[in-house]
Parts: C-alpha cells; structure tokens; sequence
C-alpha cells in the first residue's frame, strides 16, 4: 500500500510543480525554492512527518523534505539548548543531502569534462 | 475561414496537446521516482538488518550519486527534457544543478571557476529553505510560549 501512496505523492507534487512552470512565468529555479520553503511550512503544521509516516520514501525524496528537515532539526535544537542550538543544530539533519551533492558533484567533475 | 484563423486554431491545439504530455510526463516520472525509492526501501528494510533512517539515508544518497554521475556524462539534460518537473522537484534536480553548474565553469579554475559557481542555482534553494525555516521556528518559539 505504501508503494501507491509514494507513487501518488510525488507524483502529484511533480504534477503540480509543472502546472506552475507552465502557466506562471517561474523558472524552476522559483519552484524548487517555493516547494522548499512549503515543506518548512508544512513540518511548521506538524504534516510532513505524517507524509512521510504514510508515503515512505516518496515524501523523503522531494526536495520539501529539504526544508521540513531543517525546520524540524532547528526546533529539536532549540528546545536543547535555545538560541545557540538553533543556529549549531539547524543543518544537523540535512547535512546528508549538502555534502553527499557537493562530494558526488566534485569527484564527477574532476572525471569528466563539459560536453561542449 | 482564412488561413490566419485556422493557423491559429491549429497552433492552439497543438499547445494543448503539449502541455498533457508535459503533465503525464512529469506525474509519471515524479511518481515513478518515489515508487523505485520506496521499492528499494521495503527490500533493505526486508533483506538486511539495516535500521529505517539508515536505509532511507543509503537510498538518498544513491539517487544523488546517480544524479550526478548521469549530469556528468551529459545524460540528464535530456532526461529532464523528457520529464521536465518529474526531475526537477525530486533531490534529483538539487544533484543536477550542483553538478551542471560545477561541471560548465570548470574551464575557469578550482577557485574562480568551480568554488565560486558551485551553488550557482542551488544557492536559492538552500538560502531561502534556511531564512524560512529560521523564522518558522522563531514564530513556533513565540507561539507556544
């Protein structure tokens, strides 16, 4: 059951985001960001977690999880240690996604060349 | 009718017709992501001994890795035309804009070049998804208290 409800999941917020690109003037770039932030808002409302209770890994692997993840890790930090943790412990949780791109990013660069 | 009128006609069907394919492209692909994810998911948690977060963490970083390796090698720009949203919204489209962006100023350098661009395109991602969630757990803070 929880295959079709990943398959459902994205694929409808795949389907929303390309009703934006195609009816606004936003570029992807504005998509991506906007979806960020909505997955904050929607970990703010307590959703995201329940998403991905539900949804498994079709919630986990959009880039919502991004923001939700920072908005979760930052709140589980304050509540340890105040101000100081919300600004050491935001990244804690999202730190797989920034460093596994630019690791990933810089060994293939340094193999392969531009195509043009 | 005129030859205007009909060419019009034609040309907003054909925008039509466009924008269906776009549609099932990008909800078929996106869907089709999160359910190989999933799939893959249920076979590791199944198979192995592997605890939840760490499968989940394995499988992200396993699409990042293929991300940027198909970047690299000048394939995933001809996906992404194909399923346009359906790589753009998964961490997917994050992997490739890293990649494509690095990988096109490479010829200027380590520093001016790779440093510097990098986090070209991803950059709003990252900055807009901290100042959000900054200010939500701010507002949180001050709603509970």
């Amino acid at each position: 059951m929880s295959l079709i409800y990943a398959f459902l999941f994205s694929g409808v917020i795949c389907l929303i985001a390309e009703i934006i690109i195609n009816h606004t003037k936003l570029t992807p770039g504005h998509v991506t960001s906007l979806f960020s932030v909505i997955g904050s808002i929607m970990a703010f409302f307590g959703l995201y977690n329940n998403i991905i209770n539900k949804c498994g890994m079709g919630a986990i692997t959009l880039i919502s999880n991004f923001g939700s993840s920072l908005y979760i890790a930052g709140l589980k930090g304050f509540r340890n240690n105040g101000i100081i943790g919300l600004f050491s412990n935001m990244l804690s949780k999202s730190s797989l996604v920034l460093t596994s791109t630019v690791i990933f990013s810089f060994i293939f660069v340094c193999i392969y060349k531009s195509k043009d | 009718m005129n030859k205007d009128t009909y060419k019009k006609i034609v040309k907003d069907y054909r925008k039509k017709d466009k924008y269906i394919r776009n549609y099932l492209s990008a909800f078929l692909s996106g869907g089709l992501i999160g359910f190989l994810a999933e799939c893959l998911y249920l076979i590791i948690i199944n198979l192995t001994n592997i605890s939840s977060n760490n499968a989940r963490s394995i499988i992200t970083l396993a699409i990042i890795c293929i991300a940027s390796f198909l970047t690299a090698i000048g394939l995933f720009d001809n996906l992404i035309r194909k399923c346009r949203s359906g790589l753009i919204v998964p961490t997917t489209g994050f992997a490739h804009s890293v990649t494509s962006s690095a990988i096109d100023f490479k010829r200027e350098g380590l520093i001016n070049g790779i440093g510097s661009n990098v986090f070209h395109l991803a950059g709003s991602v990252i900055l807009y998804s901290i100042i959000g969630s900054f200010l939500l757990v701010i507002l949180k803070v001050i709603i509970s208290a």
